[in-house]
């Protein structure tokens, strides 16, 4: 269950480089594709190996691609979706970081594939330093010949640019990527039609996260049935699961699809424990989007078996005792965090990143916002528990783009698992154990005089 | 996202000239020649950075509309773009920017904590500007360095696993620093664009 595809060279020093990593077997692939596969046959390969995208929705990647119409007068372009703002996942920024010339290998078969003869890597504003780094790993793969026109004497030739984000979210989105891309807002479109019919200026576009395009080298290497006898069942290959939270190892692990979640967050190798020796709590094993997760359902599934890091495992139980893999964002929270607190700041992620299109998500995430931090604060009644499950099942699905979604799910998962902790908060909201909170909660006159306050207001329902 | 005001027009013109130099330009064209013909206006985001970098660290009106002249678009496409990304400062801000996350991870590994301190040590609110204009506080959603929290971002570099302590020498070591040094902007673009 070691073995990785990945982050195999990610000890060897240098291995930014380009020469340390085509001295390590870098840029086989770009050769074997131009020279012995036409474009179709790696998306054969692709579609073999099950690869699913790696941003969080896990779209099988071969597909994505096969959408795209060939015969199309019209250029195609190859996106690589490195906006990577899902709170707790930084695994994209580590590979970027470590090993750029992964994701240009990756890109070129991508792209090669595709038919795309102008790729742009979108990375989030916050990581200018990265586009410092790819930019140099794009400059050695020009001068290399890897990059430009006619490489390695074929007749193919591919652009990368990289392009910078400037701090939304949303723009992780494809449709807001393309967008932002376009020099607009980042306002998700609607889809159909899909990018890969009309996408970046009107013309088909694959967008794929960086993770998956840095497989792609991998796979044309050793061919699709290769990769698919990494990990278990329809969950092929590996996955980079950035670990955080209150555990003794935070960072990113490549684990092999199959892994148990107890061993991912105990062994030593991987999140090595709870810190200080404390109690696992609840975890959100994919992101902040996915449904939270209290500790009995996240190391078993509700029948009963071991909970494994694949995407139907995590999924197992649906969205009564289930969750999703997401984007690999691991956020583990032991026995003292405030599942309240919490799902408040989450929820005030979500207000601020939305982009305001839709009333539901406009709206509701604000509205989620107050009425948490009323309970937070010590000020809430319990009516705004089923209040807020009433609000996140108003936005679910009555929005253009998926942050609706993401939104709403925090919140209903939270209450869902957690409902005894929302209703002490309401009725003893002092006796939270939430360190950072006992200086506005210890002034109970504060809070009495809240309580007393608030029961005379007008109450407002949704 | 929503909450930005915009500076009227009318309301202060400048008096400083706002024009790229010879040496930004020739990046500047590089940047637009990486979009197709006719689609310049792809440049808009690249460029409103550099534009910040150069114009004192901020936004103002007239910034936007050399931005637009330089892209032959409506200044008002200038505008909807730079009011809703949150990288872009429509106010004059401090010479150091320190960004703090707050976001879950960051949370519960004491962001919240560190963001009290700095507040406290600065003795400014988060969003004001110390009174010598060295430096900003904000508050930002999640900066995806989740596994090395808390973390801040001060202009283009992050400083992880922040404790208060870190905190004090961060902050003495950037007094120095911008008593000392000459800025030299013009790096920061190369390097990054």
């Amino acid at each position: 269950m070691d073995r990785k595809i990945l982050l195999n060279n990610i000890a060897v020093p240098g291995i930014r480089s380009f020469a340390v990593y085509r001295s390590n077997g870098g840029y086989q692939s770009v050769e074997k594709a131009l020279k012995r596969m036409t474009p179709d046959e790696v998306i054969e390969e692709v579609k073999k190996s099950g690869l699913r995208g790696r941003g969080g929705a896990g779209f099988p990647a071969g597909m994505k691609w096969s959408f795209i119409n060939k015969k199309s007068e019209k250029p195609c372009y190859l996106i690589c979706n490195a906006d990577e703002s899902e709170p707790g996942t930084f695994k994209d920024r580590f590979l970027m970081e470590k090993i750029p010339h992964i994701l240009i290998e990756g890109m070129i078969g991508a792209s090669y594939a595709l038919g795309a003869n102008t790729a742009y890597i979108y990375v989030r504003g916050e990581y200018k330093y990265l586009i410092g780094i790819l930019n140099v790993a794009i400059r050695e793969a020009y001068r290399n010949g890897f990059l430009g026109k006619n490489i390695l004497g074929s007749s193919y030739s591919l652009d990368i640019h990289v392009h910078s984000g400037a701090g939304a979210y949303i723009c992780g989105e494809e449709t807001a990527m393309i967008e932002s891309l376009e020099g607009k807002r980042g306002n998700p479109r609607i889809k159909p039609p899909f990018p890969a019919v009309i996408g970046l200026y009107g013309c088909p576009t694959v967008v794929n996260n960086v993770e998956t395009l840095a497989n792609v080298g991998f796979i044309i290497n050793n061919g699709g049935s290769e990769y698919a006898r990494y990990g278990t069942g329809k969950s092929t290959g590996t996955k980079l699961i950035s670990a955080c939270g209150n555990i003794n190892n935070p960072g990113v692990y490549e684990i092999e699809l199959g892994l148990s979640v107890r061993e991912f967050i105990y062994n030593e190798k991987y999140c090595g424990g709870i810190k200080d020796g404390k109690e696992l709590k609840a975890v959100i094993a994919g992101g902040s989007s996915v449904p939270i997760l209290p500790k009995d359902l996240i190391l078993q599934t509700a029948a009963g078996e071991e909970r494994l890091m694949t995407y139907e495992s995590l999924a197992e139980g649906g969205f009564v005792s289930g969750t999703s893999l997401g984007s690999g964002g691991f956020i583990v929270y032991d026995e003292d965090a405030c599942i309240v607190r919490n799902t408040w700041n989450l929820a005030r992620f979500y207000h601020h990143e939305s982009c305001g299109q839709c009333s539901p998500c406009r709206e509701g995430t604000g509205w989620m916002e107050n009425v948490l931090h009323r309970i937070e604060t010590g000020k809430g009644r319990m009516k705004d528990i089923d209040l807020l499950v009433s609000i996140a099942n108003k936005i679910e699905g009555n929005t253009i783009c998926p942050l609706g979604d993401a939104a709403a799910w925090p919140v209903a998962s939270a209450i869902r698992h957690f409902r005894h902790e929302f209703e002490e908060h309401v009725l003893h909201p002092e006796k939270c154990k939430n360190p950072s909170l006992q200086r506005t909660r210890s002034n109970g006159f504060a809070i009495r005089w809240h309580k007393f306050t608030s029961g005379l207001q007008i109450h407002w329902s949704v | 996202m929503l909450d930005k005001k915009i500076n009227h027009p009318l309301h202060e013109k400048e008096n400083r000239t706002i024009c790229f130099s010879d040496a930004i330009m020739v990046k500047v064209k590089q940047i637009i020649a990486r979009y197709p013909a006719g689609r310049e206006k792809s440049a808009i985001l690249p460029l409103l950075h550099i534009a910040q970098e150069e114009f004192d660290g901020y936004l103002s009106v007239d910034a936007m509309d050399y931005v637009a002249g330089l892209l032959n678009i409506q200044p008002i496409e200038v505008y909807e773009v730079a009011t809703f990304y949150s990288q872009y400062y429509l106010d004059p801000v401090g010479k150091y920017v320190i960004e703090i996350c707050r976001t879950g991870p960051c949370a519960i590994c004491g962001g919240e904590k560190m963001q009290t301190y700095l507040e406290k040590k600065l003795a400014i609110k988060t969003g004001e500007t110390t009174p010598d204009g060295l430096f900003t506080v904000k508050a930002v959603e999640c900066l995806g360095a989740c596994g090395s929290a808390p973390v801040m971002q001060i202009n283009t570099e992050f400083y992880e696993f922040l404790t208060e302590e870190k905190i004090d020498q961060i902050l003495e070591e950037l007094t120095v620093k911008a008593k000392k040094e000459k800025p030299e902007k013009s790096k920061w673009i190369e390097k990054f664009f």
